[in-house]
């Protein structure tokens, strides 16, 4: 029984986390954005603007929620739960902090641990594509079926080099379990850099860019490039069911981030010091701080690249990004064998 | 070295985007500052008086006949004897302008034979009904110390004060570049906060001091 409670009290928590997350993460972007652009941005509501994203979720929830007639109705409902459903689960699994001890009971800082838990964020992040493919098709619209045609070819092309790009990671640290994935990175290479799968480097590189294109960021974000196919999959959606779409996109990014740190960025590692209770807190705040490091990276990157033309897309990721993995998984093997087992001569 | 310097040229953007980070936004946060606005800027418009407290409108009419968007009506009346409105012989009786419809052309404080129309570096004139935007000699006739009259009240939006400053009015003919008027402001007095300063290109007035009084 207080499993169950524990687990409803950690789902609660991972909630309203990642909502607080979005309305942070939202204001920043467009912050960050307009500062890079000489602009202020949202400057009006609450200090240095940071209830604007409450304000503009008030006025959607307010909002009409249009119907186009010949929206295939079910589908058409369906498709912004289905967009926001996987974005809250994959966060699921990931571990915001170390393993804290209160009267004797140690509480994992994840809502669960699972031991496939790589396979699972994959899994459950692909269904995301489904959400975007049904609210195109059941729009009944024809920009909204291009976006949603090209977002589904965008997003499996480049999950295969997600996937390739988290072999090497798997294979280093030898679990599937995001928990220990991090749990492995402690300490250091000897005394100096801290033990981080960034030694990892190409396939920090491949995720991060992979990771960019599977949340239809800039400078992939052609799933929704205005100047030709309006909002893409999501034009004739508005109100509610439009703010389902926006969040499950804000969700996609931080958890991006979150599991760049996890992979590559040693999770919640970083010096403890200081009494029990800030001892405790540190390593939630390493792994905010790495995850928000990653989170103004993307930013970064949408202030300052432009939208590739679709056949680079399509070029880059099956021409470049999948045979680079391919052959970095197949280095990285060879040097994992010989640090193991020696060379095959000796 | 220039393969080096090519391969680094893509990442080049990023510093460009941060560095522009910590520079000074180009943004006016308008309702806090205020641009300060061109000399001759075409604002809503004011009747004026004389320092004596006259009305210069003589009711001619030669504003709404200039005017291209046939947005002023007025109406002349002779002036009573014992207690004359304006100098002349009749004044404006009525005077309305219709703010939806005017151009802000300033064809009208051209056309002035009296310079009692002339436009002012108020912009902040928006109304709630269709009726308010109609302005009356009321509202368009300044007080007889120059105080421009506002539907609205005085506020953040609506600086007065701006207009006490000599360059918040516009005027008809520009003296400047004329040498017949080298050093006199070619301007019949007016009440109001300040005398109109020469402008540039008369005597003393370079670009530096251009306006300020």
């Amino acid at each position: 029984m207080t499993g169950v409670l524990l687990a409803a009290v950690k789902v609660a928590v991972a909630f309203g986390f990642l909502m607080g997350t979005v309305i942070v993460l939202v204001w920043a972007e467009r912050r960050i954005v307009a500062f890079m652009q000489n602009r202020h941005g949202p400057n009006r509501a609450g200090p240095a603007g940071i209830l604007q994203t409450a304000a503009d979720g008030l006025k959607l929830f307010f909002k009409e929620s249009m119907t186009p007639r010949k929206a295939e109705f079910a589908l058409y409902i369906a498709a912004p739960v289905l967009a926001v459903v996987p974005a809250l689960l994959v966060f699921a699994v990931i571990p915001v902090g170390a393993p804290i001890t209160i009267g004797g009971v140690t509480y994992t800082l994840q809502v669960t641990d699972l031991d496939v838990g790589v396979l699972y964020v994959l899994a459950v992040s692909s269904l995301g594509v489904y959400a975007v493919t049904l609210a195109g098709w059941s729009s009944g619209s024809k920009y909204p079926l291009l976006g949603s045609v090209r977002a589904a070819a965008q997003m499996i092309s480049y999950e295969a080099a997600l996937g390739l790009a988290l072999v090497p990671v798997i294979m280093f640290t030898g679990t599937t379990s995001l928990a220990e994935i991090v749990e492995a990175q402690g300490g250091t290479f000897g005394g100096g850099l801290p033990a981080w799968n960034l030694v990892l480097v190409p396939s920090f590189v491949i995720f991060l860019i992979a990771g960019f294109a599977e949340t239809n960021r800039a400078p992939f974000d052609l799933v929704e490039a205005e100047q030709e196919i309006v909002g893409g999959y999501h034009t004739e959606y508005s109100g509610m069911r439009f703010a389902f779409f926006f969040l499950a996109e804000y969700i996609n990014v931080f958890n991006m981030a979150a599991l760049t740190t996890v992979f590559f960025l040693g999770g919640w590692h970083g010096p403890r010091f200081g009494p029990p209770a800030v001892e405790m807190a540190l390593p939630v705040v390493w792994f905010l701080a790495k995850t928000w490091a990653i989170v103004f990276l993307f930013i970064w990157v949408r202030a300052t690249l432009p939208r590739v033309r679709y056949d680079q897309l399509m070029a880059f990721g099956w021409k470049r990004l999948i045979p680079v993995s391919l052959v970095w998984i197949f280095l990285s093997m060879v040097a994992i064998g010989v640090r193991r087992f020696g060379l095959p001569w000796a | 070295m220039s393969w080096f310097a090519g391969l680094l040229g893509p990442w080049r953007g990023f510093a460009v985007t941060l560095r522009q980070m910590f520079r000074p936004k180009v943004t006016t946060q308008y309702p806090e500052e205020k641009r300060v606005k061109p000399q001759r800027f075409h604002g809503r418009h004011v009747l004026n008086r004389y320092p004596d407290g006259m009305e210069k409108c003589i009711g001619c009419e030669l504003c709404a006949g200039v005017c291209p968007a046939r947005c002023i009506y007025v109406r002349g009346a002779d002036n009573p004897p014992e207690d004359p409105v304006s100098p002349g012989e009749r004044f404006g009786y009525v005077y309305e302008i219709n703010m939806l419809r005017c151009i802000f052309c300033a064809l009208c404080v051209e056309a002035c034979p009296t310079e009692a129309i002339t436009m002012t570096h108020l912009f902040e004139m928006s109304v709630t009904s269709r009726e308010d935007a109609i302005y009356t000699k009321d509202e368009l006739l300044v007080e007889p110390d120059g105080t421009p009259r506002h539907p609205q009240p005085e506020g953040p939006l609506v600086d007065l004060d701006e207009l006490r400053r000599g360059h918040g009015w516009l005027r008809a003919t520009a003296p400047s570049g004329r040498a017949a008027y080298e050093g006199i402001v070619a301007w019949t007095p007016s009440a109001t906060y300040g005398e109109p300063p020469p402008e540039r290109g008369q005597a003393g007035v370079t670009d530096e001091t251009d306006g300020e009084s």
